[in-house]
């Protein structure tokens, strides 16, 4: 196969890279010098050289298991297998020779003897490397009668159906074989053939290493040894296999292989792309025939993900194709009429007519944009741009308002800049790791198997959370310490480690002395050591045992290299920024900041939450995180774009629609994002939309937020355009268009299209001209141009004259502002509390299967994990309420109620629900209140007073709502 | 734009500030409502004080005058 945009050498080394003091040694004849550690295989291919194999994989450790790469080596005895024997100095290796070849012909001889001759029929046919390796060792004949695994369960004494030789009579007497096993198809994506088996184990070792899931093995002996999924009862989807594609990634033959290959044939072209999906962006080869994508192949190369994927990236692309996309412009007069499907320059001119007319009518801070964080950084410049140069407005804001914007102000302030600090190979040097508020193994699933691997390997693991997630515990580790705070009180539990390390005298004082503020720690120092502060003092408020949480916060402190990871259970808070706050304390205090394995990394819940800050989304910030009110910052942008900006703020989503349900503002551009289902205060939001007289929605499908919308412009996916995303390690990674748009147009072209409309004169041809204004203009992008991704692959910023090849770690010699700030955070309960009426508090976050709103993977098989939203709640509070498991129950706060089926688990405890909310039918979020963050507005969806009881069905409000959305939906045929 | 809200959110903001050490906890509520709050905003917190202010705590109250 062809890769038609990176010429990178993506062949299979056959062992993974070490990095030993360099060793030179002769392989037939050709001097080579590899580092240290180094298999004698790996550097054979490194210097061209193929040494035949079969269960090596440059993905996971040797095995030494098939004999088939053999060498000689001069002075010792024997044949080792090259794939397990390291370099040394002066080795002379021989990798062919009569002796080698005989060897290698026997033992793939003795595979093939259980292997099914189906080749031409076989799905793995062309790009199976048992077919390559018969080859490739001349092998011409098999001696041995066939495997008996290979005979149809029917008794009759034929083979398997697929197998050539089936035409044979089968032996006199033979009955067949009742051990035959069939194909497992039981998953959505992928089918396991038994018979085609060749017990190399990488798919075994993948699942280990790699994913960390521990859930194949290889049962029976002999020829009845195969992979198994666990227990003989178990199938691929009845197992504790999470669909991550390792294994399958990893089979050399057609035992595991994608249904898509099946059906589709083996790809022929690939493009190097992005993920759309989580904030790692793993990098991914879209292979494809034409322009049918066949299957998504994770990049070896990718520096996010070094060759891994989760079940979303891999597998769940279905949504690009799916029926329900809508592929032409509609329009409508009121969101009571059905939409008329109309050309391209009726929409938009209808759409500029309208917001136009509205800011002559209104006022021209009336309207403003929505951005997104699934949208590329080229997509989302051009969005707030058309919101400060088209509209003159600054009423910009993206959906980081919703999930991190806390960590932008809370970052900040504290170290001067809003990013990570860290790349995430750094978690490869981590010894304690402190996950907060986050469940990377739902969320962010490759970096959890990357940080698994390092827990594997004997680093310690704190998680602060109210639930028991999946990163809790897993196999081969533990947490050392979970601290299962009651929802709301992050700022007191954190405040409260910090009064131990203070307290205890295990804070690093030379680096609080070279690199912080001292005055401020001084204050700081002496607010968390009063008593008030102190686990014991706040462990009736928190939950979390004083004990527990003391050993947390020494393990912490003195435990090595200490590395924070923080989700959205930190920020979506009323005091989110606080807690924020007081996790960069936490990392000052102990010096865990600008080296390798230490750091601050909030991790970002979509694919681009990063780029869409970095642009200049938010309504006070201009791209590069500079306030609107600096004139010098607006001169920049002024003359480029011949405007003369508004220097001050705009408004923030919730002001918005708090503004629109006033009667202030009335028309919103939506970009990609779906605030109806994602927003806080479901009816909040719809009455915001409805009181709006344009709404603008831009996107896939006819999401809610469409049913309140005027004008659709249809989007196109990441796999039909050209731009960049920027993941949680600030590493700018291209989009490469892998297909023509299906809507035909790039969202960039459409929002540009709109300016157009609305007068402006922009004239871009290519996102990359995008990226050279971004450039331009923003100090910490000046480097970046798509020349240099395609050289580097990829760049995490800054990227400029001080750092030409981009920053790997943030703060190594000195903050980004100078000193160090510490922060005082004070705890204050939120508003939001049980009491008679709602006793119980909600929580909300997010499935494996599913991500977001779930517009995307809803609209894939992955729903076959995940159909429906369910609610846990702990044992002791269903049985008070009498609500067996599966029930119908009522959710109800003061904001809403809806139903949703229950389930009966102690991970959440007494007192606490959580639901997710990727089901528009569910709507959790009718639920969540308006309360938010004190110094950004991001909502407090994390502690929801509710009452939980037994229901028959839908809430009045759900089918209300649903009614309303059929209608809403309905489009009438385009005009003759 | 409900002047309940606006108050329950210059009050939030006035808490965090309380809490800072210095004299000029005012000077960085009024700094933070004209660094993050467009001027409607303000604007209806400044027409909500004119009417006497209800709900807005000390600070937030002190802060609203300087903004």
């Amino acid at each position: 196969m062809k890769d038609f945009i990176i010429p990178t050498d993506d062949r299979d080394l056959g062992t993974p890279a070490r990095d030993g003091a360099p060793v030179t040694l002769s392989i037939d004849g050709v001097e080579v010098t590899v580092p240290g550690g180094t298999s004698v295989m790996r550097a054979a291919a490194l210097a061209g050289l193929t040494i035949p194999k079969l269960c090596a994989t440059d993905n996971v450790e040797a095995f030494g298991s098939c004999r088939l790469c053999v060498v000689e080596i001069e002075g010792r005895r024997g044949t080792p297998a090259s794939c397990t024997t390291p370099v040394a100095p002066g080795m002379v290796v021989q990798t062919q020779n009569d002796k080698l070849r005989k060897l290698r012909r026997g033992v793939m001889e003795l595979y093939i003897s259980d292997h099914p001759l189906d080749c031409l029929t076989c799905s793995a046919n062309g790009d199976c490397e048992l077919q390559d390796m018969a080859g490739a060792v001349g092998l011409r004949d098999v001696r041995y009668s066939t495997g008996a695994n290979h005979y149809s369960a029917a008794g009759n004494g034929m083979l398997t159906p697929r197998d050539a030789r089936a035409t044979r009579t089968a032996p006199a007497g033979d009955l067949g074989n009742p051990n035959y096993i069939p194909k497992d198809e039981s998953n959505p994506y992928f089918t396991y053939d038994p018979a085609k088996c060749i017990v190399c184990s990488r798919c075994v070792r993948a699942c280990e290493e790699v994913q960390g899931t521990f859930a194949l093995t290889i049962e029976g002996r002999g020829f009845d040894s195969r992979v198994s999924f666990g227990a003989k009862t178990d199938d691929a989807l009845a197992s504790d296999c999470v669909s991550c594609g390792a294994c399958v990634q990893a089979c050399p033959t057609a035992t595991l292989q994608e249904k898509s290959v099946v059906e589709l044939g083996t790809p022929t072209r690939s493009v190097i792309t992005t993920c759309a999906y989580c904030g790692v962006g793993c990098s991914f080869k879209a292979e494809l025939n034409g322009d049918q994508l066949v299957r998504m192949v994770p990049w070896k190369h990718g520096k996010a993900n070094r060759g891994h994927s989760c079940v979303k990236g891999r597998f769940a692309y279905g949504y690009a194709s799916h029926k329900d996309r809508i592929l032409n412009p509609m329009i409508r007069d009121s969101i009571d009429q059905p939409w008329r499907e109309v050309s391209w320059d009726e929409a938009l001119g209808f759409a500029a007519s309208r917001m136009r007319g509205l800011q002559e009518k209104y006022g021209r801070k009336s309207i403003g944009v929505i951005t997104s964080s699934r949208c590329t950084n080229e997509e989302t410049y051009l969005v707030q741009k058309l919101a400060r140069a088209v509209f003159g407005n600054n009423n910009t804001d993206t959906c980081a308002r919703v999930c991190h914007s806390p960590t932008g102000y809370g970052l900040g302030q504290t170290f001067g800049t809003s990013a990570g600090t860290q790349d995430f190979d750094s978690v490869e040097q981590s010894d304690v790791i402190m996950v907060i508020g986050a469940n990377p193994h739902a969320g962010h699933p490759v970096f959890a198997s990357r940080m698994k691997k390092r827990l594997r390997a004997g680093a310690k693991l704190i998680v602060i959370d109210p639930r028991r997630t999946e990163t809790v515990e897993g196999p081969h580790y533990r947490a050392a310490h979970h601290l299962p705070l009651r929802p709301g009180t992050n700022v007191a539990v954190v405040t409260a480690m910090a009064h131990v390390i203070v307290t205890e005298g295990l804070m690093n004082e030379s680096f609080i002395r070279e690199r912080c503020d001292w005055d401020e720690f001084q204050h700081y120092a002496e607010f968390v050591g009063q008593p008030k502060n102190s686990p014991e003092a706040t462990e009736m408020l928190t939950g979390v045992p004083a004990a527990d949480l003391r050993a947390a916060a020494r393990l912490y402190a003195t435990g090595g290299n200490g590395a924070i990871y923080y989700g959205l259970g930190v920020t979506e808070h009323s005091q989110g920024s606080t807690t924020v706050m007081g996790i960069a304390n936490l990392a000052m205090l102990t010096g865990n900041i600008g080296r390798q394995g230490v750091g601050v990394n909030p991790l970002r819940g979509q694919n681009n939450v990063q780029g869409a800050c970095d642009m200049g989304s938010f309504p006070h910030e201009l791209p590069g995180y500079r306030h609107v009110k600096g004139a010098e910052v607006r001169a920049v942008f002024e003359s480029l774009w011949g405007v003369e900006l508004d220097p001050e703020p705009g408004l923030r989503i919730p002001n918005m629609l708090d503004a629109a349900v006033s009667g202030n503002f009335k028309g919103l551009y939506c970009q990609g994002e779906d605030i109806l289902q994602s927003d806080p205060d479901t009816k909040h939001v719809a009455a915001g939309l409805a009181a709006m007289e344009c709404v603008i929605v831009h996107d896939l499908f006819l999401n809610e937020t469409a049913n309140y919308a005027h004008v659709f412009l249809p989007g196109s996916t990441f796999l039909e355009k050209d731009g960049t995303f920027t993941n949680a390690e600030r590493r700018i990674n291209r989009v490469r268009r892998v297909m023509a748009p299906r809507n035909g147009y790039e969202d960039w072209e459409i929002t540009q299209l709109l300016a157009r409309a609305m007068g402006a004169n922009w004239g871009y041809t290519h996102p990359a001209q995008i990226m050279d204004e971004i450039a331009a203009t923003t100090p910490s992008f000046a480097g970046v141009d798509y020349a240099m991704l395609e050289e580097k692959g990829s760049v995490q910023w800054p990227c400029n004259e001080k750092s030409p090849e981009g920053t790997p770690l943030m703060h190594v010699d000195g903050f980004v502002r100078g000193k160090g700030r510490f922060i005082v955070t004070e705890y204050v309960a939120t508003d939001e509390r049980s009491g008679p009426r709602y006793p119980l508090l909600l929580t909300t976050g997010r499935i494996l299967s599913q991500y977001n709103v779930g517009a995307q993977t809803r609209r894939t098989a992955n729903v076959v994990w995940h159909d429906q939203d369910v609610l846990e709640v702990h044992p002791h509070d269903a049985e008070q309420r009498g609500i067996n498991e599966g029930d119908w129950v009522k959710l109800a706060s003061r904001s809403g109620e809806t139903t949703l089926r229950a389930t009966i688990t102690d991970k959440v405890s007494p007192g606490v629900v959580y639901t997710t909310f990727h089901h528009p039918t569910t709507q959790a979020n009718v639920i969540t209140t308006d309360f938010s963050d004190w110094a950004t507005n991001c909502p407090e969806y994390k502690v929801t007073a509710v009452q939980v009881s037994p229901s028959n069905g839908p809430s009045e409000w759900q089918e209300d709502y649903a009614a309303q959305a059929a209608l809403a939906r309905r489009i009438l045929p385009a005009a003759e | 734009m409900s002047p309940d809200k606006l108050v329950r959110m210059a009050n939030q903001i006035a808490t965090f500030f309380r809490s800072q050490p210095g004299t000029d906890q005012a000077d960085r509520v009024a700094a933070h409502l004209r660094d993050f709050w467009d001027p409607s905003m303000r604007a209806a917190l400044a027409a909500h004080l004119a009417k006497g202010g209800e709900g807005l705590d000390d600070l937030a109250r002190e802060a609203a005058q300087k903004v």
